[in-house]
């Protein structure tokens, strides 16, 4: 006499351990310094930013096209604003690289968000590089001294 | 043969109802165990056992109840029941804690005490979990003394100020609470987690091992220290008070010291 008895339902578990390879290189390490030092620059960056935009002169109500046109004719505010751009940028997106590391449970969906997260950080800091640089306040029907 | 032994000196003559222990206390609990039986169900569920229990008994005692003398089947690990083994850490309302180190007493008995599993490695049977993740990476950062040079005659010997560096860490007793209390252990299981870390530390930092350098560059991983979020579930979850966040930063102190 035979008695069949059912198997378990339980996934039965891969008694192999499933970790990943070892990595190689220290890009972990060098990133979570980048977060910690251009975090300190960052804060004296973004508030100089907020204090010469809303505190210093007519503040907010004073902020146009003019005003822009007149902190990029500085080379320094030009630095400061490219360094800004660089640094809360790519601080940003290693905040977020490593949130979709920690919370993406597949491969596919991790490779497929940060793909996104990198094209659209190399989008809009060559962009925002690119209107620092090449910025020309004399455009059509700009009403700015110098241009008339 | 017996002989009358004469009384201390020390023993004092107490009043009829002055001292002693006194009854102990006794309250209704309501036990809600997370149930997983792989024989008999697809899917965990929650199963309420209504105890009376006394104020000295711990959630182990509760356990040990329902198991004894009401559902057999229930099934959960315990070896010493001091809190020294470290086979009985569990989830208990919601926090990793051990079963044989909580008071019933402690805990809100007005509700339901939540018991389960811990989170993050594979549920075998009810509280049983499958604890090979976590050996695994405990295994890899080397757990043990690599000493080079020739073996002292008598012993190694270590300052009460070197021995202090890691003295927190050799408290650790591998029950897993801060591991699978961790978020970033809880996505994929890759993360070393708290108590590899824990355990490396200890032989990091301790002087008379040579392999430091060994451990450090293991958990330079990407998988390694740099992943620690300090969220600090590990430090609250260890039964034995071990700072272990505060460890994984030393570890990481160290890696920077070393090679930048």
């Amino acid at each position: 006499m035979s008695v069949s008895i059912p198997a378990p339902r339980s996934q039965r578990i891969d008694p192999k351990y499933k970790r990943g390879p070892k990595s190689h290189g220290s890009f972990e390490k060098l990133a979570w310094l980048f977060m910690r030092l251009s975090g300190v620059v960052l804060i004296v960056l973004i508030f100089g930013h907020l204090f010469t935009n809303l505190m210093v002169g007519e503040g907010i109500s004073g902020i146009g096209f003019g005003f822009v046109a007149g902190k990029w004719a500085s080379p320094l505010w030009q630095f400061w604003d490219l360094a800004l751009l660089w640094l809360a940028m790519l601080h940003g997106a290693n905040g977020v690289r490593t949130v979709i590391n920690d919370y993406a449970e597949k491969h596919a969906t991790r490779a497929w968000l940060k793909g996104i997260l990198y094209v659209a950080t190399i989008f809009i800091i060559v962009l925002g590089s690119l209107v620092i640089f090449t910025f020309d306040p004399c455009v059509t029907g700009s009403q700015l001294q110098q241009c008339l | 043969m017996s002989t009358e032994l004469p009384e201390p000196p020390s023993k004092i003559e107490l009043k009829p109802g002055v001292g002693g222990g006194g009854e102990i206390p006794s309250f209704d609990i309501t036990l809600r165990v997370r149930r997983f039986l792989p024989e008999a169900t697809a899917d965990a569920y929650w199963e309420d056992f209504k105890l009376t229990m006394y104020g000295t008994d711990r959630v182990l005692d509760a356990l040990h109840k329902v198991k004894w003398e009401h559902d057999g089947s229930l099934s959960f690990r315990r070896s010493c029941a001091h809190g020294v083994c470290g086979s009985d850490a569990m989830r208990i309302n919601g926090r990793n804690r051990l079963a044989c180190k909580t008071l019933l007493k402690d805990l809100d008995t007005s509700k339901p005490i939540t018991v389960e599993a811990i989170k993050g490695l594979p549920l075998e049977k009810d509280l049983i979990v499958d604890m090979e993740p976590f050996f695994q990476s405990y295994r890899e950062i080397m757990p043990f003394l690599i000493s080079k040079g020739h073996e002292p005659t008598k012993e190694r010997y270590q300052s009460a100020e070197d021995h202090a560096k890691f003295d927190d860490t050799t408290k650790c007793i591998l029950c897993a609470a801060c591991t699978s209390s961790c978020p970033v252990f809880w996505t994929d299981g890759q993360y070393f987690g708290p108590a590899a870390i824990v355990n490396a530390h200890r032989f990091i930092f301790d002087s008379r091992d040579d392999a430091g350098d060994m451990r450090l560059e293991i958990l330079n991983d990407k998988e390694g220290v740099w992943r620690c979020r300090t969220t600090f579930n590990c430090s609250e979850a260890c039964p034995r008070g071990i700072q272990v966040t505060k460890a994984i930063a030393e570890v990481k102190q160290a890696i920077l010291s070393r090679t930048v």
